[in-house]
């Protein structure tokens, strides 16, 4: 049986790890070097917080898990992600796009959580607040000049969008779970980001002359262990090694 | 690079503060649309390892360098004026490193 903050914890790795594992999917693949470079930066803050992240889960469990166990060997239904970072990484408008709705959810959720009342989280938050900051700057800066640059830049933009925007509801979303958590100083209430994350959206989208879509019907069940097809493939790469060599280390 | 790409893609000189280091130190050059961008790049190629406590950014473009060719011109009249290295004075001890 989960806990609730067993739940809670790896949700929030299972975000950093997916969004990690599409961003290092660029690796060697970036439109010009230096945003190779900065993709990979990206992707290794994210897997870098999911380490952490893990490490508490297994912890917080008890039953002797490691973060390498947790994050290779389990299957598609055990993972809490939003469905959000498991969609296929797309083109450049599309992954800097992602990334930016998730930095700007992010950024003033780890704000708030390093004053958890769970130490360990509020560690962790603490040092993942300024790798979201640059993500946001970083994706922020892109969301502009991709927006407001060429025909094709804006309407991949735009199309990127499209896509993306139905899943964003999922990261507001709120269950039993999550609700004691923060009752009890534990958990972020995502209703306190809302707001923020609502101004952040206008302004760079304002600057981007790019139109907010209306909220209408969103994505659910990532968080609940219903998740896309993609995510499968998506483990598939990523847990090949353990699965097929049990136990390999190097 | 081609010529559309060196447009909206310009070069950068970069120049990083280390923690050691007094001055800003020349390290490299990339490509990116404008400052703010070229900022960011070069703080993601050039700042991997801790290397910088600073990043200063300039448009290559910017930059009036002298020609090769001149080198004899410029620089070896200066070869024959030994008497402009301070090697001739007797540093005293209390002084120290200089």
């Amino acid at each position: 049986m989960e806990t609730p903050l067993f739940t809670y914890t790896l949700r929030l790795a299972d975000n950093a790890l997916v969004l990690g594992h599409r961003l290092s999917e660029w690796c060697g693949h970036g439109p010009m070097l230096e945003e190779d470079l900065a993709l990979a930066n990206m992707a290794l803050d994210l897997i870098g917080q999911a380490r952490n992240l893990y490490s508490h889960a297994g912890a917080i469990e008890g039953q002797g898990r490691s973060e390498d166990d947790l994050a290779y060997l389990r299957d598609c239904p055990d993972w809490r992600n939003i469905l959000l970072v498991e969609r296929p990484r797309g083109d450049f408008a599309f992954t800097i796009l992602r990334q930016f709705l998730y930095a700007a959810f992010m950024h003033p959720y780890f704000e708030r959580l390093s004053a958890s009342k769970d130490e360990t989280l509020a560690a962790i938050a603490a040092k993942s607040v300024k790798e979201m900051a640059y993500h946001l700057r970083h994706a922020g800066e892109w969301v502009i000049r991709l927006g407001d640059g060429t025909e094709e830049s804006a309407a991949r933009l735009k199309e990127a969008l499209e896509d993306l925007w139905p899943f964003t509801g999922e990261m507001f979303e709120v269950d039993g779970v999550e609700r004691a958590l923060i009752d009890a100083g534990i958990a972020v209430d995502p209703a306190a980001i809302r707001p923020v994350w609502d101004a952040t959206i206008d302004h760079v989208f304002g600057e981007a002359l790019l139109a907010r879509p209306r909220d209408g019907w969103m994505q659910t069940g990532g968080r609940r262990g219903e998740h896309s097809e993609h995510l499968g493939h998506l483990l598939a790469d990523l847990q090949f090694m353990q699965r097929t060599y049990p136990g390999a280390t190097w | 690079m081609s010529e559309m790409t060196e447009k909206t893609m310009p070069l950068w000189e970069v120049f990083i503060r280390s923690r050691t280091g007094l001055s800003h130190r020349h390290c490299g050059s990339l490509h990116a649309p404008d400052a703010e961008m070229a900022l960011q790049a070069a703080r993601d190629v050039y700042t991997r390892r801790g290397e910088g406590l600073s990043i200063w950014v300039v448009p290559s473009s910017a930059i009036t360098a002298s020609d090769p060719q001149d080198k004899d011109a410029l620089f070896e009249p200066t070869a024959s004026k030994i008497y402009r290295h301070p090697t001739f004075y007797e540093v005293p001890e209390e002084v120290g490193h200089m």
